[in-house]
């Protein structure tokens, strides 16, 4: 039974013709999941907040229809949209703790719903029904519980709350906003078997927004994949993974690193564009490794090139016949690591206060090495590198480069050992100074660690910023101009103007989308291979330690739990905390193998 | 980009106005003592003479020309309370963010101290410096700076404390960067346009202060020629000669509106602007 239907559906930014989404067409059907992918701009979160009558401020929704239950939601006052919401559709955010209410308690908050929309259930029944949604969510039921705050939950703890806040009215649509984006691999696993099995048991359809293309193989029935407010494929999960049609998509899937093989990660050339400057024809053809010159100017329709398969691409036919995807490259380990500890750290203990975060952790990083931190959050890998580039002061024991103690405070350490020792922060919106031009930024360490005048650190500037891919004119923009990407090629460049020997790459890609990932990840092998830079490169992306790394060690609680080569941590883990983050990451086989089954992973 | 911000500024009307109304007075005061028929202490006729030929505007309670004595008389209030104000907005900017990048016991003992100046308001606080001081016009500049002092160190401060933990200060301090550099090159940009908008409230209501200092007795001292002054010399023969005591309270009046539009409109453009900033 098809619970919700969309057809034609358009949304426009007010007052400027430009649209948003246009031409989206999907049904779902009870107890279905459907993933919707896309990157940043995509239009994904539009499309997913239109189920539920809404548009976001300055948009709005001017073409088509949304049938829910065979009901139009386009164009109802905003009173049948409030009985609507929460009670038929009901929405998860990405963000559970900027969703609940910090003031009221639990169970106060999962009552409230009855008192909106369903007034007529009986108190004893509105109790009953709270603890048994509770119970499916995973959590506990019993009145200590129901009397907590939200702050006194962790954050999957929280995002089962508003999983029982969203199932507990049993609505016959769900919107979920990447809900799982901020919880480890661990807790998102468990958050996504529950969706899931909530969605079949109680026979609703699930829209599911996601940019994580590993996350939905695991959870959805159909795949969306939108891009640049089109949705420009569609299909089953086996053939959007198995048998991908649309350049995009085939693209999207070379990006994605997987545990299961170190891959050679593909990056699409160019940025997605943002409306209003879209380009004619299909959108994607300027960063379309198929293109033909019809393709700037032809009218797109859907393509069906299979069974409920359809492509909005005018090659769809040639492309479905041709060979399935280009099998992914792997790439080969890298052999040249040197033998010399460039880098060491002997029995670290840290503190933050009076807590300790940081257990007797001892590492080496040789030089031309990439060495992986991985570990679930709060588990010290970011007080770890923090403390070795001197902005964490509370530890004690050893940090040595090239065998000399380095001083707790990054100021009272020598020139060369600042020079040589770099970091690259974890969000490329939040290191680079906004009041301050690309130029300005990458002369600060120049004038700082080299005296370097003016006239010759332009010249440096312009011959780093080539070196990231990017073109030396941009030293005069400031960091708004920029996207996500570019700013982190530009945090990158300002560690590498100081010629450094080693790079502390804090969770760099985490705040990117896959396919700008794949081209960061491929700027650091090109930089490691070219320079021999070492690499510690903090993550919790086992997926992505597969593809960058040589050796990895594995954190948990402050301590380290296991070290070793990177094909043999992740092929043969052998501390069960290894082996269960392995199990916990979302995976899709390269090849044409089926989906792994849930029960693989538990 | 604070330029940009300032010439989109530009473009709000009350803006204009208040830089229309600024400048007419600044005109006033720079070009006025050239073209003031008499000297400001001159004894012209009788005192509370009504408009004549030689007084255009009448006399004062001495015999003065009201009009060369409002030529001559905003110098002082414009130099006193601008660079009051620039020293007090410098050096509460360079507190508050000192407070704010340290941390610690640095920060206790500033923003204490602030706390402590705060807790006197501040006409009473330069009434009891002013006395301290015994009126010399030279140190009045210094006392108005000091009365703003905890206030702008204060808005310093809370803009200061969310841009000290952003990644791009840590990523100076990784440099070893020296901390004064720091503070100029990386905080003090991000916290220019609450500066800026603080300088203008702090111009506008420090016009007013060194106005009612003169008003009090406590600033300038006849004879010289000072608007605040004027008012508190001729307020007694309001009825028989409303000029000497209304055309200075009228410079004094558009002159706080001028500077005070241009704050507002540039408060305004700031508050339009900002949401977006970063991302367009």
């Amino acid at each position: 039974m098809t619970a919700v239907t969309v057809s034609g559906l358009r949304i426009d930014l007010d007052g400027r013709g430009v649209d948003v989404v246009d031409c989206v067409d999907f049904t779902i059907r009870a107890g279905e999941v459907l993933g919707l992918v896309g990157e940043s701009g995509s239009g994904k979160t539009t499309v997913g907040l239109a189920l539920l009558g809404d548009a976001r401020r300055g948009a709005r929704i001017v073409g088509g229809c949304v049938l829910i239950d065979g009901q139009d939601i386009v164009g109802l006052g905003p009173d049948e949209l409030t009985s609507l919401r929460g009670s038929t559709v009901a929405y998860v955010p990405q963000d559970p703790s900027m969703a609940l209410n910090p003031a009221l308690r639990l169970g106060t908050q999962l009552h409230e719903l009855f008192e909106f929309h369903q007034r007529e259930v009986p108190a004893g029944q509105r109790d009953e029904r709270i603890r048994t949604t509770l119970r499916e969510v995973g959590l506990d039921s019993d009145d200590a519980f129901l009397d907590r705050f939200p702050h006194q939950l962790s954050g999957g703890q929280q995002q089962r709350i508003t999983l029982a806040l969203a199932f507990v009215l049993r609505p016959r649509v769900i919107v979920l906003d990447e809900p799982t984006t901020g919880l480890d691999v661990t807790t998102q696993a468990l958050v996504l078997r529950t969706i899931r099995e909530l969605c079949a048991a109680h026979q609703v359809a699930a829209l599911y927004v996601t940019h994580d293309m590993a996350v939905v193989a695991d959870l959805a029935d159909r795949i969306l994949v939108m891009y640049a407010g089109r949705v420009v494929e569609s299909g089953a999960i086996t053939q959007i993974f198995d048998k991908p049609v649309h350049p995009y998509t085939r693209a999207l899937l070379a990006a994605v690193p997987v545990v299961s093989q170190r891959r050679e990660l593909v990056a699409i050339p160019g940025d997605t564009p943002s409306p209003g400057r879209r380009p004619t024809g299909c959108a994607f053809h300027p960063r379309c490794s198929e293109a033909v010159p019809e393709c700037a100017t032809a009218v797109l329709e859907p393509i069906e090139v299979g069974d409920g398969h359809s492509v909005r691409c005018i090659r769809a036919e040639p492309l479905a016949a041709g060979p399935a995807r280009a099998t992914a490259r792997t790439a080969a380990p890298r052999e040249d690591i040197g033998d010399d500890v460039l880098l060491r750290v002997s029995r670290l203990d840290a503190f933050h206060g009076k807590k300790q975060i940081l257990h007797d952790v001892s590492l080496d990083l040789a030089s031309r090495e990439c060495l992986a931190l991985v570990g679930e959050s709060g588990c010290g890998k970011t007080t770890l590198a923090r403390s070795i580039i001197g902005l964490h002061h509370k530890h004690s024991g050893g940090i040595l480069f090239r065998d000399n103690e380095m001083a707790i405070r990054a100021r009272d350490r020598p020139l060369a050992m600042r020079r040589a020792v770099q970091y690259i922060f974890q969000s490329p919106y939040n290191s680079l100074n906004p009041r301050r031009t690309i130029g300005e930024t990458l002369r600060e360490p120049l004038k700082v660690l080299f005296s370097m005048p003016t006239a010759k650190a332009t010249a440096a500037i312009s011959e780093t910023l080539e070196r990231v891919s990017l073109a030396p004119s941009m030293a005069s923009s400031y960091p708004n101009q920029l996207s996500g990407g570019e700013r982190q090629r530009v945090a990158i460049a300002r560690a590498l103007v100081c010629r450094p020997e080693v790079l502390i790459c804090d969770e760099i890609t985490s705040a990117l989308d896959v396919s700008v990932q794949a081209s960061i990840v491929r700027l650091l092998r090109r930089l490691q291979d070219e320079e021999g830079l070492a690499l510690l490169f903090v993550t919790h992306n086992l997926a992505l330690v597969r593809t960058v790394a040589d050796r990895v060690i594995a954190m948990r609680e402050g301590r380290l739990v296991e070290t070793g080569r990177v094909d043999d941590v992740l092929d043969r883990p052998r501390d069960p905390f290894t082996q269960k983050l392995i199990a916990a990451t979302p995976e899709f086989r390269a090849a044409s193998a089926p989906v792994p089954s849930r029960e693989d992973h538990s | 980009m604070n330029t940009t911000l300032l010439r989109r500024s530009l473009r709000e009307p009350r803006m204009r106005i208040g830089l229309v109304l600024t400048g007419l007075i600044l005109l006033v005061i720079v070009v006025g003592p050239l073209i003031a028929p008499h000297a400001h202490s001159d004894i012209v006729g009788a005192p509370y003479a009504p408009s004549s030929a030689t007084a255009l505007l009448g006399t004062d309670y001495l015999g003065e020309d009201v009009l060369s004595r409002v030529l001559a008389g905003g110098q002082s209030i414009v130099w006193i309370s601008f660079v009051g104000t620039l020293v007090g907005v410098t050096a509460g900017a360079v507190i508050g963010m000192t407070a704010a990048y340290s941390g610690g016991v640095m920060d206790e003992l500033l923003m204490r101290a602030m706390d402590v100046l705060r807790a006197f308001p501040p006409l009473v606080l330069i009434l009891l410096l002013m006395a301290m001081a015994g009126a010399d016009t030279a140190l009045m500049p210094l006392i108005v700076a000091i009365a703003w002092l905890p206030q702008v160190a204060r808005v310093a401060y809370g803009a200061a404390r969310e841009v000290v933990s952003r990644e791009f200060v840590e990523s100076a301090e990784t440099l070893g960067a020296p901390r004064l550099r720091i503070v100029r090159r990386e905080i003090l940009p991000n916290v220019m346009t609450p500066l800026m908008v603080e300088f203008g409230l702090r111009l506008t209501w420090s016009i007013g202060v060194v106005t009612a200092m003169s008003f009090l007795g406590v600033g300038l001292q006849p004879p010289a020629a000072d608007w605040g002054l004027m008012i508190k010399e001729n307020y007694q023969g309001l009825a028989l000669q409303p000029w000497g005591v209304v055309v200075p309270v009228l410079c004094v009046a558009l002159f706080t509106f001028g500077t005070n539009l241009i704050t507002e409109g540039f408060a305004r453009t700031v508050a339009r602007v900002s949401p977006q900033e970063g991302h367009s």
